[in-house]
């Protein structure tokens, strides 16, 4: 078979956009880690100072250390997990918000704030909370949504739907029932955020997300095939419940691991898996790869400007990805209508 | 040994009875086309040798295997499905939706080996979908993305193929096309499951005909004793006329 037998061209793009989005969150990861604003409110760079121990630069560098770590971790889960929900529930629109994880996680994390739980098990109070409310609703939405031994996406996405807004409601009712200090500290935990994370934190994060992104890339021709339906994919011999599970399962795990570390980051894992699937196209044996270091690149970027856009003062990176991410949604509905109008 | 065996099968779904009673048995090199009214439970019929939907009672084997039962990647090597509809999500490439077929006799990552390539090459030049690769699959007619459906189904390199309706919207050049290619496929040993309401191409390409309808298997034998049943003019309330061309071809038309 000629070299020419391969995807209209993508192929032979794939490695390049591949080696583009490594280079670009390397680069802006280090640029992240030297950038900041001076006492006069200029933009500077650290120096070489920065290497020096006992120094104002190195005490700095190692305060952004941590936090740049997390937001590449926490953007390469959100993005692999979006990419693997939207083939999984076949729905362009599908990623942890849709399905009510996020949701779920916020609202044990409110719960652990108003027991006063953020303390608890060496400071990961909240933290450990939000991972276990991600997986409760993952069980409840699955149970909710699933038909016989099989998890359609119709059912599926109305379980989480209605779910999210039950916790998000659940939310509001433990805040306005809260001291102010308490809902100040909710609040800025919703908006999410990765200032003030620890190095051990995001070491402990990293396995699980590190691990389950693994599996990811594992599953990446049984997700091809599931673009089709179930059906067809089990008809070329795809194990569908097994693969339904485990994909669901491990998408659950990373997206509760990344808001346990940083709070509910939204839009991430809805843009940049459908911006790197336009350039590399839907294989997702190059575009969890690709959507993984492009969604952490993008992160760092966000937190950044978090950081950097009305220094001192810190925005929530939350509300950054938000703000960028909201006209790429709508014009992603505006190509879905497009498309419909197309198939009518 | 029947390569495809049905006895005494019941499929309900939900809560409706959609087959009864259907025993049948397809040996080795074997080509049937199913034929019948819409509604009749053709594709019932073939969802169900696939394994796709189990049977509420009675048994089916697909070369000793149970199909609803067995791992779907021993079944995938054996059976390729061709299903009615098909939509795909993302936009792949048409040379993507072939190799898919490669699926179940791919190992680790998955990437093609040159055996995949040769076998996605051969079908796509069957299909006369060659010329194709590279285009999205969302962006082809009807017709087209039947054929290319019909290439994924035959690079799985199964000895059984099941196809619901492989010349729905197909002009005549390529229907008549792809039962030349099932016809060779089952002259080289395979055997093919042909569910059609082209009566014509199903009685020139067709060894054997089963008539569906109203969930039984109503008349099984050759294409022109079949056509020509009264049980075919009950279920389809007209009349086939089994005639032949001065040629010696046979045709079949509704009176």
């Amino acid at each position: 078979m000629t070299s020419g037998f391969v995807a209209g061209g993508r192929g032979a793009r794939r490695p390049v956009v591949l080696l583009g989005c490594l280079v670009l969150a390397a680069g802006l990861a280090l640029l992240a880690l030297l950038l900041g604003v001076s006492l006069d409110g200029h933009l500077e760079l650290l120096g070489g100072d920065a290497l020096a121990p006992d120094t104002m630069a190195h005490t700095l560098l190692w305060i952004r250390v941590p936090e740049v770590l997390g937001a590449l971790l926490v953007g390469g889960a959100l993005a692999g997990a979006g990419c693997a929900l939207q083939a999984l529930l076949r729905n362009p629109l599908a990623e942890p918000f849709t399905l009510g994880i996020s949701s779920g996680s916020s609202l044990a994390a409110v719960i652990a704030i108003r027991l006063g739980l953020e303390g608890a098990l060496g400071g990961i109070g909240v933290g450990g909370a939000a991972l276990v409310g991600a997986v409760v609703t993952l069980i409840v939405v699955s149970q909710l949504g699933r038909v016989g031994k099989t998890l359609p996406p119709a059912t599926l996405i109305l379980a989480g739907v209605t779910i999210s807004g039950f916790c998000s409601a659940a939310s509001v009712l433990i805040q306005s029932t809260s001291g102010l200090a308490e809902t100040g500290r909710m609040l800025r935990w919703m908006l999410g955020g990765l200032d003030s994370m620890r190095l051990v934190t995001v070491g402990y994060a990293a396995i699980p997300i590190g691990a389950g992104l693994l599996v990811l890339g594992a599953y990446a021709r049984e997700l091809d095939a599931l673009a089709a339906g179930t059906e067809a994919a089990a008809s070329v011999g795809v194990s569908v419940g097994r693969t339904q599970i485990v994909v669901f399962g491990v998408a659950s795990l990373l997206v509760g691991a990344a808001i346990a570390l940083a709070g509910p980051i939204g839009f991430i894992g809805l843009v940049v898996p459908h911006a790197v699937r336009a350039l590399i196209g839907p294989g997702h044996r190059a575009l969890i790869p690709a959507s993984v270091l492009a969604g952490g690149a993008l992160l760092v970027a966000c937190d950044t400007l978090a950081r950097l856009v009305v220094s001192p003062v810190l925005l929530s990176t939350g509300a950054v990805t938000a703000v960028l991410g909201a006209p790429f949604f709508v014009a992603i509905l505006m190509k879905q209508k497009h498309r419909a109008a197309m198939w009518s | 040994m029947a390569w495809l065996e049905l006895s005494g099968v019941d499929v309900a779904l939900g809560k409706r009875e959609v087959l009864r009673g259907v025993s049948a048995e397809i040996g080795a090199g074997e080509m049937v086309v199913v034929v019948g009214p819409n509604g009749a439970g053709k594709s019932t019929l073939v969802r169900a040798l696939a394994g796709l939907v189990a049977p509420r009672a009675g048994t089916i084997r697909v070369l000793g295997h149970d199909p609803a039962r067995a791992a779907r990647r021993t079944i995938a090597r054996e059976l390729a499905y061709l299903p009615q509809a098909y939509s795909l999500a993302f936009p792949f490439a048409v040379a993507e939706v072939v190799l898919l077929g490669r699926y179940a006799r791919q190992s680790g990552l998955g990437t093609a080996s040159a055996a995949d390539l040769e076998a996605a090459r051969a079908a796509m030049t069957a299909c006369d979908v060659l010329h194709l690769e590279a285009r999205p699959f969302d962006e082809l007619s009807g017709g087209e993305a039947r054929r290319v459906l019909l290439a994924q189904a035959l690079c799985q390199g199964a000895k059984c193929v099941l196809l619901d309706e492989p010349t729905a919207g197909l002009d005549p050049a390529h229907a008549r096309r792809v039962f030349q290619v099932v016809r060779a496929h089952c002259d080289n040993g395979a055997t093919a499951v042909v569910v059609t309401h082209d009566l014509d191409l199903a009685l020139r390409w067709g060894g054997t005909m089963w008539l569906v309808a109203d969930g039984r298997l109503a008349a099984r034998g050759t294409p022109a004793d079949v056509l020509g049943s009264a049980a075919t003019r009950a279920a389809f309330g007209v009349e086939v006329h089994v005639g032949a061309l001065p040629s010696g071809e046979r045709f079949a038309v509704p009176r």
